[in-house]
């Protein structure tokens, strides 16, 4: 049987809600070569999301609840694709570029000898060849590849580059139940903590970003006198008080310039560009962040870009279609005082 | 214990990089540096080959460009660095770069510890790391933020890892893959003793008939590079009496474009 699989990604028994958007990639390229969608699901309640998957585009699943698949591990997950797809040769694999999804996707095409590619952000048949274009050298550059068939291809797509289906609560996937491919003692791997940050917005799925840069630190707010570092701590007050409450209103996550993050204003997982995360959301807002090359990089992918700079002439600017040059500090309070009027929170 | 990382030449971060008429990637006259997610990489096995009283070894795969990024890792420190090049070779198809970098660790025999930074910004990927750790048949620990432990005796290794929703401890047994973030060390400044003394290291290159191995027929093609299309955008820089009327129109414009 020929097919297009997705994996659909997990978490304490519930679907990744990004994994619909492979699902809704999945199915245009599976219309072209005539095959049915297959949503492939592990892991604890992989049924019930097997069949849901059925909603968002798949036309079967192949599911596997075994208690070796929980948590996610690499080995155990990859040894049971890797057998699905031998024995199966589906043409495509897709999955979306998370941190799981991008090692799961190598390590089966690496399994299989199958080609790959990841992150992509456009993708397309020419009879059976796959035609991708990703971001090479940090997103300077876009690199086509071309992937031939026949065989099976791994494809990992970039977040919100591809749209998800709307739910159809009238269909259904037809659920296959499969064993394990790896006995719980062939698992060298085990998983002693896990610690879940609550409530966090993730960068890499957010339609809105408000990112922060160098500028953090002018927050007019006085340090105690006990604070090690005045800037610091000003820029910490600043994300904290000033920049959040604006997310907040938003419902946006909370990005930061590499300048921000070295002089230690915020953690490492904030930080947008070339050593950071490339982001593609509707709508990025820069407060007090000059738009360095490397940052550029990572988010002028974003459909609107709203610069708020003290600096007119901050090279932000010129990538950006809404400007206001003025103080964050004076600007970002009234932009959130107005959009809790305008959107009536 | 023996401790292997790659690396590669990539264009300065602060480079221009853009597709020259004739179709090459270029950054005119910009060095190269490390491949910016490497420094932890090189700093972490270092470090880490000392803790054990062994040594650490850097393999780069491509022309002779990356003997920079080589040389820049032996003078931060690296006690042996190796070349594998030769024609035919595709650096854009990880499964060659995979099948290469594998046969490469095993070529050198007694490593148990492999050290990537957490992707490289030329390929503008991660897949090559995880497709290694396949090929070797280790286990692969991925987006690692802290090495809390690596036990010689009991031969395993405990690491703390990044995921989207938090944060995990996972421990292994060696040998393994790991790969690094930004931010599990603070990587050094080569010293100038260091860098005269890399300045005239001779760097041996591998061929794949030394590595024993025959490539894998490309699996992936590169068609072209693009330049991304030019934002075409025309700045409105807004105005207004007062900040007050000028977030009020900033926010009529937001309304208008649909994003809120």
């Amino acid at each position: 049987m020929s097919a297009v699989f997705v994996w659909v990604e997990t978490l304490e028994g519930k679907a990744i809600s990004s994994s619909w958007e492979a699902l809704g990639a999945a199915r245009d390229l599976a219309n072209s070569l005539s095959v049915p969608v297959v949503a492939v699901v592990f892991g604890q309640n992989a049924s019930a999301i097997g069949a849901e998957a059925g909603q968002y585009g798949a036309d079967k699943s192949l599911v596997c609840e075994d208690t070796s698949l929980e948590p996610f591990r690499m080995e155990p997950y990859a040894a049971l694709l890797s057998k699905l797809v031998k024995e199966q040769k589906p043409e495509i694999v897709l999955a979306v570029a998370t941190s799981r999804g991008r090692e799961l996707m190598a390590a089966s095409a690496a399994d299989t000898d199958s080609g790959m590619a990841s992150e992509v952000t456009e993708m397309s048949l020419d009879g059976s060849t796959l035609q991708v274009t990703k971001p090479t050298y940090a997103g300077k550059i876009l690199g086509k590849f071309a992937l031939e068939g026949p065989g099976t291809r791994f494809v990992t797509i970039r977040g919100r580059a591809f749209k998800a289906l709307d739910a159809d609560s009238s269909k259904s996937a037809a659920v296959e139940t499969v064993s394990p491919a790896l006995g719980a003692d062939e698992i060298l791997v085990k998983v002693e903590s896990f610690e879940a940050e609550v409530g966090k917005v993730n960068l890499n799925d957010a339609a809105i970003i408000v990112s922060g840069g160098r500028g953090m630190a002018n927050n007019p707010t006085n340090p105690p006198a006990d604070a090690e570092d005045a800037s610091v701590w000003k820029a910490k007050d600043g994300f904290e008080n000033v920049l959040a409450p604006l997310a907040d209103v938003l419902g946006a996550a909370i990005g930061a310039s590499r300048a921000a993050v070295d002089a230690g204003y915020i953690d490492y997982e904030h930080q947008v560009g070339q050593t950071g995360k490339n982001v593609n959301p509707d709508l990025y807002v820069a407060a007090g962040i000059s738009g360095a090359i490397q940052h550029q990089a990572g988010m002028r992918g974003s459909k609107i870009i709203v610069a708020i700079n003290k600096d007119g002439e901050a090279p932000i600017f010129k990538l950006a279609r809404y400007g206001i040059v003025g103080d964050l500090y004076n600007v970002v309070p009234a932009l959130t005082a107005e959009l809790k009027k305008r959107l009536g929170k | 214990m023996h401790v292997i990382t790659f690396t590669r030449s990539t264009p300065d971060t602060a480079a221009k990089v853009e597709v020259n008429s004739s179709g090459q990637v270029s950054w005119g006259d910009a060095a190269t540096v490390v491949n910016p997610w490497d420094e932890y990489s090189l700093e972490e096995a270092i470090v880490q080959a000392k803790n054990t009283s062994g040594k650490a070894s850097v393999i780069a795969i491509g022309p002779e460009m990356h003997n920079d990024a080589l040389k820049h890792s032996l003078a931060m420190g690296i006690d042996e660095a190796i070349r594998i090049w030769d024609d035919g070779i595709d650096v854009t198809d990880s499964l060659a770069w995979a099948t290469l970098a594998a046969a490469a660790v095993n070529k050198m025999g007694d490593a148990e510890l492999v050290i990537f930074g957490k992707e490289s910004i030329d390929v503008g990927t991660d897949q090559h790391i995880y497709q290694t750790a396949r090929k070797l048949g280790w286990t692969m620990l991925s987006y690692v933020s802290k090495i809390l432990e690596i036990n010689p005796d009991t031969k395993t290794i405990k690491v703390e890892k990044m995921l989207e929703q938090g944060k995990q401890v996972i421990t292994a047994s060696l040998p393994v893959v790991i790969s690094v973030m930004k931010g599990i060390n603070e990587p050094r400044y080569p010293s100038f003793i260091g860098i005269r003394k890399a300045s005239k290291a001779q760097i041996p290159v591998w061929s794949v008939s030394d590595l024993g191995i025959s490539l894998p027929a490309s699996s992936s093609k590169l068609v072209a590079y693009e330049n991304p299309p030019a934002r075409d955008i025309t700045t409105e820089i807004i105005d207004g009496e007062s900040v007050e009327e000028k977030v009020s129109k900033l926010v009529d414009k937001l309304l208008e474009e649909k994003v809120l």
